[in-house]
């Protein structure tokens, strides 16, 4: 049944000290709200249970991307068509320039926050793989202080996180090591745009000659929480790229990934799909080797 | 347990709509297409799937292509908001509407607002868009008349300089 929105509150502080003034008053009582394309389409078909909102967004704080000489923060709240524009992202991060363009249709990039993807953690959101391969770190913040936390530790499980209730997602740091790598990234649904992926993957690779000197890998869609694939990374590092390889690494993919069947897709099909993602990848890495 | 329902009380939210300035009285969480079509009369803006997966609810947001449907009305106050409605000075107006009509780019017309819009958008950015540009900026919204390749064609034929009967 359709919301009523008589029987929801929206209030906005316009400044990041009012926002977490609210959360430190009564931190189940709120959620917070910034582009609105998860919050709004629950609140749409009456699913919402959050009856008391807090508008994050066009706070400042939260919209900014700072250029530092080691690192990036991008802002809670920057959007996705804010992260395609970012010529520094773009550069230096193209697995994740590359997600936001998958992210929905450009309506939806225009809203839609990486802030917000993060607090969602849904495991099959496009945007995540490539924060685990970039070494990202969050700023987490309340009226308590600040933490910053490693990216790759903040789903404790499905749908759960590190976020407590006062808190919010302040940014995201990028280390700027990463840009002479080669990346590769590859989203596998019923259709690019809109639809949620089946499998999609984010990965860095550096070779030696023919040898892959260090390799990172992460897919969405494949465990209760976006993967990174230490195992497999494990036995790929400092290995001559040979079909043998390939197909080992296909194997322990597919011993290393937890996915399920569900409306959008199978296990035993995600499960191919994940083998073959990485195998393309050791592929263009081996070509990219050959020609180096 | 059920949460305890907070009774909300209405604002006054300003904003400028097709370049007038506008005051409404509305609860904060009512949607931005709601109020457009039910305060405001504009209905050129439609409710598809309510859910930001079609763009049928498309309107310009400060500039930014939007789902009106997933806006609460409170996050628009202080915008300027361009509906269909407002789009008839456009300079790209003429062109698309006689390439839309010439490429058979509408049928039952649900669809076509966000269309014109979502193309706007683009080619406001990208004056001369490649088929992919075309594709990949109206690839939020969804019709279910034309399989997409007349609308495609009219963009793209709204974008080339018309030759002289």
């Amino acid at each position: 049944m359709r919301a009523d929105p008589a029987e929801y509150k929206l209030v906005s502080p316009h400044n990041l000290q009012g926002v977490l003034s609210l959360l430190a008053g009564d931190p189940s009582h709120w959620l917070p709200i910034a582009g609105g394309t998860d919050v709004m389409v629950l609140y749409s078909a009456g699913k919402l249970p959050n009856r008391n909102l807090i508008n994050i967004w066009n706070i400042p704080e939260l919209r900014q991307i700072e250029i530092f000489p080691h690192e990036i923060r991008i802002g809670a709240a920057c959007t996705y068509t804010a992260l395609r524009i970012h010529e520094i992202v773009s550069r230096e991060f193209p697995l994740l320039a590359t997600a936001a363009s998958w992210t929905g249709g450009i309506a939806n990039q225009n809203r839609g926050t990486l802030g917000g993807n993060i607090a969602n953690a849904s495991p099959a959101a496009d945007s995540l793989p490539a924060l685990l391969v970039y070494d990202a770190e969050l700023t987490l913040i309340s009226a308590r202080g600040e933490r910053r936390v490693a990216y790759r530790n903040f789903h404790t499980g499905y749908k759960q996180t590190l976020l407590a209730a006062d808190e919010l997602i302040r940014d995201i740091s990028l280390p700027r090591r990463f840009s002479g790598y080669i990346s590769h990234a590859r989203k596998v649904g019923a259709r690019n745009a809109q639809a949620i992926s089946k499998v999609c993957l984010a990965a860095l690779g550096q070779m030696a000659g023919r040898t892959i000197h260090d390799i990172r890998l992460a897919l969405g869609s494949v465990a209760p929480v976006p993967l990174r694939l230490k195992e497999t990374e494990r036995m790929l590092t400092g290995k001559r790229i040979e079909p043998a390889l390939v197909e080992a690494a296909r194997k322990i993919v597919s011993l290393e990934i937890r996915p399920i069947d569900d409306i959008r897709s199978t296990a035993r099909y995600r499960s191919v799909v994940a083998g073959n993602l990485v195998a393309e990848f050791l592929e263009k890495l081996a070509a990219e080797g050959a020609n180096a | 347990m059920s949460p305890p329902v907070a009774k909300s009380a209405k604002s006054e939210v300003s904003f400028i709509v097709n370049g007038e300035a506008k005051k409404v009285l509305a609860y904060p969480m009512e949607r931005l297409l709601d109020v457009l079509r039910n305060h405001l009369g504009l209905t050129g803006a439609k409710e598809g799937c309510g859910e930001g997966e079609c763009g049928s609810c498309s309107v310009l947001l400060d500039g930014m292509l939007v789902n009106s449907c997933l806006i609460p009305v409170a996050q628009a106050d202080g915008a300027s908001i361009v509906t269909i409605e407002g789009m008839s000075a456009h300079a790209m107006m003429k062109p698309l509407q006689e390439a839309f009509l010439e490429c058979g780019g509408a049928q039952c017309g649900i669809c076509t607002p966000g269309m014109i819009l979502a193309a706007v958008h683009l080619l406001e950015k990208k004056p001369a868009p490649a088929l992919a540009d075309i594709r990949e900026g109206l690839a939020g919204n969804l019709c279910r008349c034309t399989g997409y390749m007349q609308i495609f064609e009219a963009v793209s034929r709204a974008t080339r300089p018309r030759v002289a009967q």
